[in-house]
């Protein structure tokens, strides 16, 4: 497949503070023990997508990052790491490596994206329809731990979070209008223009874009190119797009780049075209090509371009990892209900317990657990719907629930986690009661100390 | 509580046992679309494909198991009942008809109020109007209809709704009707918004966030088309009589309904897929559907089955109906999808196509009739040619005249010989009535609800007084303006907008107007463009951006132009007629007040006429110049002096006279200090004033600072007096 990924991993999120650091920025953020871009990664290996360009925020950050693909995946796929300057969204640092862009479509991925949706078939909708972008949508996660408290669960159904509002032609194929939930304060505007070539809209707020592009790349680099201002795919470029489909701005005024694409194998792209139609099962015309039809007086070469929405089935598994209460949904899914996900073998049990580990007398390990390697627990500890990482020392009578324990952390007796992130390095000690807490790299908890709802960070020197 | 809930059931059951299926029809338009016609004859009476438009509701009404219809007549109303009376209607089994006349209704939502004071509606009931031709079965609907509104007893209204795309270049359907925006929840079929053509001319339909909140998904529809078939519950009465101010079905009462929030109503839609039901709303829609029934998509409403007092036509092939008793020349050519009427004569070498001919007619030689509607009784003589035309009831259209597309001919009208009637012109016996005729109209047409029949109003009946008086004077047709011999009216086609007279009409779309109809949605898209440009990247209006926004700044500043130029307006007039200050700044005053302004702003904005004026008496030097800015001055300098007392008020003078040296009229820069002192002579400026100015000034840059430096001297002269003073 000419198919060119990129993969926007980002650097170090601020959302996701105090998870994130110099030393682990958010690609390599652990997602039951594996860093998050693995996920991403491997479904692009899946579905032989394997020229990438991964594209991490910040020097520093992407030499990790770099060094950690180029340990694991040396063999496998073929990975340029290349680094951008913080803050130049998404836009930017596709303008940033422009150059290293040769194939015919790329496809644009973020790094923390954890699904088991075929990029492969996002892919092949966009060429399928011939394009210009197209758009992979999946409806928006459950979010929140499962046995969260009513107080939250109360808000949430009063005012269940949209992520993004779409408009879909009745087919679901083709994507006629989107904006991010948070925008739309008031009222929807929705250019009647669409509305009349189409006919008919489902707007649908349930839907989430997945942050999972593909894209022409001529269009793509000429609209990043002519609008300096863009500065997010998904807040800018995607928009316009959508926006502009009836009355292409970017062909119009880019048939000479399209066209030295194309020429060359013009009568091929014309067999392209019939081929999609019958790929599409297109017996009777698409909208966009009867509404050229009506405007045939004019002697234009093309006057619309195609968005297209690829709509993930119900019941793939598809999330972003964007927020601290996305990191502890996606551990605890990736470990429970979607964990074909995880790619390791569960127990009967329904855990995974590294044999290297070692339990005390009378400690439980519940179901949709994880407990890495090397790590030590005592004697009557419980853990419940929880991770825990590499090389922990756990002491005795401690209570684990609903968390997340990362690499070499250290909790005293007594000790009881519920609903928190404990990063690497942390020092908990004796009787420590955690409740809805992150604990930044490296922090040490005093002994007996009680925390709700707090993130605790080490002070930066 | 359980004996009472079965209790309960069972009366629901008895109910609907007991009450059987009512209807109320409106057998009137409340519009005047089908005018000159329908000053003579209601609406519901005109022939379609031969049959009256009321014989195919009730047809229908009755095949879909309605046993009480209550038919509102309001318009003409006596011809309605008399036809009633004499046709079969009356007679039939388990089908009672029962007429409720009014004189005074002016609108669908009058006709409601009168019958829910009727007290004859118990249950649900069909509503429609006289117009409908629908084969469609009620029984789904309704049945839909009555569990909704079991399970919800808000759930007052379900709307039939048809799938038909209008077209996307001229925004409207097929039926000749306004295009029609809904959304429509997917799941429930629940009527969310519903918006018709031209009220939000931007080019963009907006969704209130707060239904994507209530509902995950919503279909937003440009496909459907509105039959005016309702199923409503009798609450939909007492809603009309609440809402004394509801008028029209959908554009009051539905969107009242979707807007009110607070009683929680709600409408629901239901679809035909297979079964036809439209309405006849224009001119368009009357040849569409008259189409559509000689198709038969209205089977078995259609011109070879009898469904009411219509004799039987025979079906012959490629779509001919021919009625018995007809005669017609054997060189006579009649083509594909023609009706011809019992009794009918067509002459030698006549060529008929797509047409429909009453009964009686006669139809001279070499006659081409095409896509035209001709009614009974009709004379065309020789050689006439009749092109997507309506010709109604004993009309005479004498020898070689020719009718252009989208002709309306109205009973009894006589077209002279080889006279050429116009495209879209109508002509009728009666004269075009006048605006002043019914100011009755006039009020209505402001909400556009189409104003209304013409006989119903006092105006109307008035009217129609005069028409019998004046018809039964014999008319002196001599000097017509239809050619020798004709007989009739030419009306000015210009009461709508003669521009979008072919939109309504008979006669298929012109392909001029298409191209430029073409056009016009390019500029659309552009300007849906240009906008969205203008708006946040991300193409969403940022909130506090909103449309309601620009358009308040928008009226801000054309407030803002308006006031200075009724300003500069009222001083000059002032200037002219020698007008004493003191009247003046009476006036400016209330000018002032009643633009909001400030004192200040009623100096800035009479101080620019003020130095025109000095320029234009004749002036050849600087120092004559200084002399007519000083002659003028004087003369009006007590209007600054009241205007502008604060301190800023002055300095805004002064940059506005700076601003007016830079750019309207230089001619004063070179004496800027002089002025500067001569306003400080006539105390229209004080030191301060000036002393701050000259201290704003200091910062800024060269550019700025020209005109203090040129008054530098003056201004070190002012500070030395000061000094003294001290």
């Amino acid at each position: 497949m000419d198919f060119q990924v990129v993969v926007l991993a980002g650097g170090t999120s601020k959302e996701l503070v105090p998870l994130v650091s110099k030393e682990v920025p958010k690609p390599l953020l652990p997602v039951a023990n594996r860093p998050v871009l693995s996920y991403v990664l491997e479904q692009l290996e899946l579905s032989n997508l394997k020229d990438l360009i991964v594209v991490v925020e910040g020097e520093d950050a992407a030499l990790r990052v770099g060094g950690w693909i180029s340990g694991a995946y040396v063999d496998r796929l073929h990975v340029e790491v290349a680094a951008v300057p913080e803050d130049v969204g998404t836009a930017g640092a596709l303008r940033a490596i422009a150059r290293h862009l040769t194939a015919k479509d790329i496809l644009v991925v973020s790094g923390d994206l954890v699904s088991d949706v075929p990029p492969g078939a996002v892919a092949a909708a966009h060429r399928r329809h011939d394009a210009v972008v197209t758009s992979m949508i999946c409806s928006t996660p459950v979010s929140g731990p499962v046995e969260s408290g009513s107080v939250g669960a109360k808000d949430k159904i009063k005012k269940p979070r949209r992520f993004n509002i779409i408009g879909l032609d009745p087919t679901k194929q083709f994507l006629l209008y989107i904006a991010s939930g948070a925008e739309v304060e008031k009222d929807l505007h929705i250019a009647k223009s669409i509305l009349r070539a189409v006919g008919q809209m489902d707007i649908q707020a349930d839907l989430m874009d997945a942050h999972m592009y593909a894209f022409k790349r001529a269009v793509l680099l000429e609209v990043l190119e002519q609008k300096q201002n863009f500065h997010s795919l998904r807040h800018d470029v995607l928009p316009y797009l959508v926006r502009t489909q009836l009355k292409s701005e970017i062909l119009l005024n880019g048939t000479p780049q399209a066209e030295e694409n194309g020429h060359d194998k013009v009568t091929s792209e014309s067999n392209q075209t019939i081929i999609s139609q019958i790929l599409a099962n297109a017996s009777t015309p698409r909208f966009h090509e009867v509404y050229e039809s009506i405007q045939n007086g004019s002697p234009t070469v093309q006057r619309t371009h195609k968005c297209c929405a690829y709509i993930a089935s119900n019941s793939k598994y598809c999330a972003r990892l964007n927020s601290i209460q996305a990191f502890s949904d996606i551990n605890r899914d990736v470990i429970g209900e979607a964990n074909h996900l995880s790619g390791y073998s569960f127990s009967v049990h329904n855990n995974i317990i590294h044999p290297s580990s070692e339990l005390g007398s009378k400690t439980t390990v519940g179901p949709h657990c994880m407990l890495g390697e090397g790590s030590l627990m005592g004697d009557k500890c419980s853990v419940k719907r929880s991770v825990i990482g590499r090389h922990c020392r756990i002491g005795s009578n401690v209570k684990i629930v609903n968390s997340v324990v990362m690499d070499h952390v250290t909790l005293g007796d007594g000790s009881s986690i519920q609903g928190s992130i404990v990063c690497s390095n942390v020092q908990i000690q004796e009787r420590v009661v955690l409740k809805d807490c992150q604990i930044g790299a490296g922090f040490v908890v005093s002994a007996g100390s009680e925390h709700k709802g707090e993130s605790l960070t080490r002070k930066e020197k | 509580m359980g004996a009472q809930k079965k209790g309960k059931v069972a009366e629901d059951a008895m109910e609907l046992a007991r009450n059987p299926l009512q209807a109320i029809l409106l057998a009137d338009s409340f519009t005047t679309k089908f005018r000159p016609i329908t000053l003579e004859r209601p609406k519901v009476l005109l022939p379609l494909v031969n049959v009256p438009m009321i014989d195919y509701t009730l047809a229908w009404l009755e095949s879909a198991g309605v046993e009480e219809v209550f038919i509102f007549c309001c318009a003409h109303s006596r011809q309605v009942m008399d036809y009633l009376e004499s046709s079969e209607w009356h007679k039939q089994p388990n089908f009672t008809v029962t007429t409720i006349e009014s004189h005074n209704s002016i609108s669908a939502g009058d006709a409601l109020r009168l019958i829910y004071e009727r007290n004859v509606i118990h249950g649900d009931f069909v509503l429609v109007s006289g117009d409908t031709v629908s084969n469609m079965s009620l029984t789904q609907a309704v049945k839909e209809h009555k569990e909704r509104r079991k399970k919800d007893n808000n759930a007052v209204m379900t709307m039939v709704i048809k799938k038909s795309k209008p077209s996307p270049v001229i925004h409207q359907s097929r039926l000749g009707t306004d295009e029609l925006f809904m959304a429509i929840d997917p799941d429930t079929k629940q009527l969310l918004c519903y918006e018709e053509r031209g009220e939000h001319p931007r080019g963009a339909i907006s969704i209130d966030n707060a239904l994507l909140a209530d509902n995950p998904s919503i279909s937003l529809h440009n496909d459907k088309q509105d039959c005016y078939i309702d199923i409503c519950s009798q609450e939909v009465l007492s809603l009309f009589t609440d809402n004394f101010d509801y008028q029209h079905l959908r554009r009051h009462f539905v969107k009242g309904l979707l807007v009110d929030d607070i009683m929680g109503y709600k409408i629901f839609t239901h679809e035909i897929l297979s079964s036809y039901a439209a309405r006849i709303d224009n001119y368009r829609s009357y040849d569409t559907i008259s189409k559509d029934i000689i198709q038969r998509w209205t089977y078995p409403f259609v011109p070879d089955v009898k469904f009411s007092a219509n004799c039987t036509t025979k079906l012959e092939r490629e779509g001919m109906y021919k009625a018995p008793e007809t005669q017609q020349s054997r060189s006579a050519n009649i083509g594909p999808f023609t009706v011809i009427g019992k009794g009918t004569r067509i002459g030698d070498d006549s060529r008929i196509t797509h047409s429909v001919i009453g009964e009686g007619c006669t139809i001279g030689s070499n006659v081409s009739i095409v896509g035209s509607y001709i009614w009974n009784n009709v004379t065309i003589e020789d050689g006439c040619e009749l092109r997507h035309a309506i010709v109604c009831d004993g009309v005479i259209i004498k020898e070689g005249a020719t009718l252009e597309p989208g002709v309306v001919l109205s009973l009894k009208v006589v077209i002279g010989r080889e006279f050429v009637v116009p495209a879209y012109s109508k002509v009728s016996l009666f004269q075009q009535p006048t605006a002043q005729d019914s100011d009755e109209e006039l009020e209505y047409a402001d909400n556009s609800s189409g104003a209304i029949d013409p006989s119903i109003a006092d105006a109307g009946n008035k009217l129609n007084g005069g028409i019998v008086s004046e018809s039964s004077q014999i008319q002196d047709w001599s000097s017509s303006q239809l050619g020798p011999g004709g007989a009739g009216f030419i009306w000015s086609a210009c009461d709508g907008g003669c521009e979008e007279e072919w939109r309504h009409s008979v006669a298929p779309i012109p392909t001029d107007q298409l191209a430029k109809a073409l056009l016009a949605m390019e500029d659309d898209l552009e300007i849906v463009n240009v906008q969205e440009n203008a708006l946040t990247p991300s193409g969403e209006l940022k909130p506090g951006s909103d449309d309601d926004d620009s358009d308040n700044m928008d009226d801000f500043n054309v407030d803002t132009v308006d006031f200075e130029k009724e300003a500069e307006a009222t001083f000059m007039r002032a200037a002219e007629d020698n007008i004493a200050v003191d009247d003046l700044i009476l006036e400016v005053n209330s000018l002032r007040l009643s633009y909001n302004k400030s004192a200040g702003d009623c100096a800035g904005a009479l101080f620019y006429p003020m130095m025109k004026l000095a320029l234009e008496s004749p002036y050849n030097t600087a120092v004559e110049l200084q002399k007519n800015v000083a002659s003028v001055v004087s003369k009006w300098h007590k209007l600054f002096e009241v205007l502008a007392r604060e301190v800023d008020d002055q300095i805004e003078l002064i940059m506005k006279f700076e601003e007016m040296c830079l750019e309207s009229t230089k001619e004063f820069a070179p004496i800027f200090s002089q002025i500067l002192h001569l306003l400080y002579q006539t105390d229209i400026l004080g030191e301060e004033a000036i002393f701050k100015w000259d201290d704003e000034r200091k910062d800024a840059d060269e550019s700025d600072r020209v005109f203090v430096k040129q008054s530098e001297k003056f201004i070190q002269w002012l500070r030395e007096a000061e000094e003294e003073e001290d």
